[in-house]
């Protein structure tokens, strides 16, 4: 297991350094002059040349990219002189745009993206598991039948189409809540939830349709298992071969999927931040590429891969635990 | 799904079941059609996808008779004394302008819609075809190869997959600023796309290539580019066809997303992530022009999931299964 374990953290090392190397050359090897945009506007060629050394932009590539992964761990000094700002550990570059650290803007805006993700995936689990388990139990019935159609109709709906209806019906037409706009749970928990909770919704329709269609199925593919019809034959009640023989071991996929959802969506639900203006990471984004602010969309993009391949991660040791059957992977 | 499963024959893909209930002799593709026609569910979604497909190719056609172009400006149209909201109720549909006007401009929403749909299915269909044949090709060999190649070729699948694509995609294309974005839109979604249609060909090939027949034509000394092209292939056709379809709403839906975002298909063309975007100011007051866009997507994405479900559970049994 340690051995396992010692593997794959060191496979996810490497992807995310090629992640990194490949988001480092896209970024420094197009056409768009980091020096000039540090400078400003009217910038002139001189000035843009004395930037680019402060800020050692004539170094090869790999010169560059090295102090970038080293300057993560190690902190880094960027420009000289009146000019240098320091950018400590963990350094993820400097928005010259908003004079802040990379790292700082990133986990100023987390919680509220780690908010909206973890409300949102709790009201997905709820509806779509159980929406899911439902029709398996009532397969071929009207309850799978509706479940089915409905699922199929609310997984192919726009996620602006359902963050802007919510929004014109309830703070338009009804008035039930105002816009939302963001408040830190510690600062007061009912302004948290009533804010919170269309963008949770938003979220929460796209993904429990995803949700009861695949708990739907695996529950299915689990009850029709040999160990399931054994149950059945000892004579076991209905409730507990379902509950115990057949939920359990049908769940895990839902549970891998939830890791990978979760990890994905950390880093920023990015439409939905920008529809309902929440101030997450994905809003973060968005607004840094309307200032195509490089520094901050870089930082981003790594923070994104880190989240997609540590989750990627921890479903597979949650998977080892859960299931014994899939600790040699 | 909703469909009867329970008829769904056994061993599929490709091997040639002799239909069991009729008496004339059928080839797998004729059964899987006519299980498909069964289907009302696909049949709405072939619809569907037709109404589209025509509507985009027929888009001067039909401007030309609504009288509208996509880009001609109607001020007359618009209120100007209230913030240029549309003249009228829903969104100012009139004789003139079927499906309404844009506020602010005045452009006509159906002409709009017509010409977005041209790029929207455009892109969707280029990248979807991109995408099979990056996917085909290096699953195929993956799969076929096995050993080095295929451990080469899997290790960078699974390095694609753990990029988180849409922001990766994001970033690709708001750094290139100055190039056609069409083309590199179709790029980036094939680039990120590829892997998932690679995995599940790779995984099927695995299990054709100890195939009976495989074994006889390779005894046999045929080469290996015409075993993978006259045994394996058309062995993997209906796969294929199933995930490309599949394949199709993720890739609408995505050139929506980067566009609404701003780094997909630049103004004046009209499309549809474009026209949401614009909506987003408006929402309150003038709900016909999200809800028209929105309602496109929604079609068009729910067509071809309906008949992705449906050409699964009539090419692909085992896929269907449960």
């Amino acid at each position: 297991m340690i051995g396992y374990l010692l593997r794959r953290l060191l496979a996810m090392a490497v992807t995310l350094l090629v992640i990194c190397a490949l988001t480092f050359a896209i970024f420094y090897l197009l056409p768009s002059d980091p020096a000039a945009q540090f400078c400003g506007k009217d910038c002139s060629a001189e000035r843009i040349e004395l930037v680019r050394q402060q800020l050692g932009l004539n170094d090869p590539l790999v010169v560059q990219f090295g102090r970038y992964v080293v300057g993560i761990f190690a902190g880094q000094t960027l420009g000289s002189g009146p000019y240098a700002v320091r950018c400590d550990f963990p350094c993820f570059g400097y928005s010259f745009q908003s004079a802040q650290p990379v790292w700082d803007l990133m986990m100023d805006r987390l919680p509220t993206s780690a908010s909206l993700a973890v409300g949102a995936a709790v009201l997905w689990l709820l509806l779509g598991v159980s929406a899911g388990v439902l029709a398996a139990l009532r397969r071929g019935t009207w309850v799978d039948r509706t479940v089915m159609v409905t699922t199929i109709g609310l997984s192919a709906l726009p996620v602006y189409f359902i963050a802007m209806i919510l929004l014109y019906l309830v703070v338009t037409v009804t008035g039930l809540l105002p816009y939302p706009r963001y408040i830190a749970f510690g600062e007061d928990p009912g302004g948290w939830l009533a804010n919170l909770i269309m963008p949770w919704t938003t979220l929460a329709v796209m993904y429990a349709a995803l949700y009861a269609r695949m708990t739907r199925n695996s529950v299915i593919e689990t009850l029709a298992e040999p160990y399931v019809r054994t149950a059945r034959a000892k004579g076991l009640p209905e409730r507990r071969v379902v509950g115990k023989h057949g939920l359990r071991p049908a769940l895990t996929p839902v549970a891998t999927m939830l890791g990978m959802d979760l990890g994905g969506l950390l880093a920023g639900a990015l439409i939905t931040e920008s529809l309902f203006s929440l101030p997450g990471v994905g809003k973060l984004f968005a607004d840094s590429l309307n200032k195509a602010d490089q520094p901050v969309i870089m930082g981003i993009t790594l923070l994104a891969s880190f989240f997609i391949v540590s989750s990627n991660l921890v479903v597979d040791l949650v998977y080892a635990w859960i299931d014994p059957r899939a600790r040699l992977a | 799904m909703t469909a009867p499963l329970a008829t769904a024959p056994a061993g599929g893909a490709g091997a040639a079941d002799p239909a069991t209930d009729s008496a004339a002799p059928a080839s797998p593709w004729a059964l899987a059609l006519s299980r498909l026609r069964r289907q009302k569910a696909a049949m709405t979604g072939l619809a569907i996808i037709v109404f589209f497909v025509l509507a985009a190719l027929l888009a001067p056609v039909l401007t030309a008779i609504s009288g509208k172009g996509p880009d001609d400006l109607d001020k007359k149209a618009v209120n100007t004394y209230l913030g240029g909201l549309p003249r009228g109720s829903l969104g100012g549909i009139s004789p003139q302008h079927w499906l309404g006007v844009e506020p602010l401009l005045g452009r006509d929403i159906f002409a709009r819609l017509l010409y977005g749909a041209q790029i929207s299915l455009l892109v969707a269909f280029s990248s979807a075809l991109l995408i099979t044949l990056i996917g085909t090709l290096l699953g195929v060999t993956a799969g076929y190869f096995g050993g080095r190649t295929d451990a080469v070729i899997s290790r960078f699948m699974d390095v694609m997959m753990s990029f988180p694509s849409l922001i990766f995609m994001i970033a690709l294309l708001s750094v290139a600023r100055d190039v056609n974005r069409l083309l590199l839109l179709i790029g980036v979604l094939s680039l990120f796309g590829w892997p998932y249609i690679a995995r599940v060909i790779r995984g099927q090939t695995l299990s054709l290539r100890h195939r009976e027949y495989v074994e006889a034509a390779r005894a046999c000394g045929t080469s290996s580019g015409r075993i993978l092209l006259t045994e394996i292939l058309p062995n993997l056709t209906g796969t294929i066809i199933v995930y490309v379809t599949l394949a199709i709403p993720g890739l609408i839906g995505a050139e929506a997303a980067l566009t609404y975002l701003g780094v997909g298909i630049r103004p004046p063309t009209p499309s549809w992530g474009q026209m949401i975007a614009d909506s987003v100011l408006y929402y309150k007051v003038d709900p016909m022009f999200f809800v028209l866009p929105s309602a496109c997507l929604f079609l068009v994405v729910l067509a071809f999931t309906l008949l992705g479900d449906a050409l699964r559970d009539a090419l692909d049994p085992k896929g269907s299964r449960t």
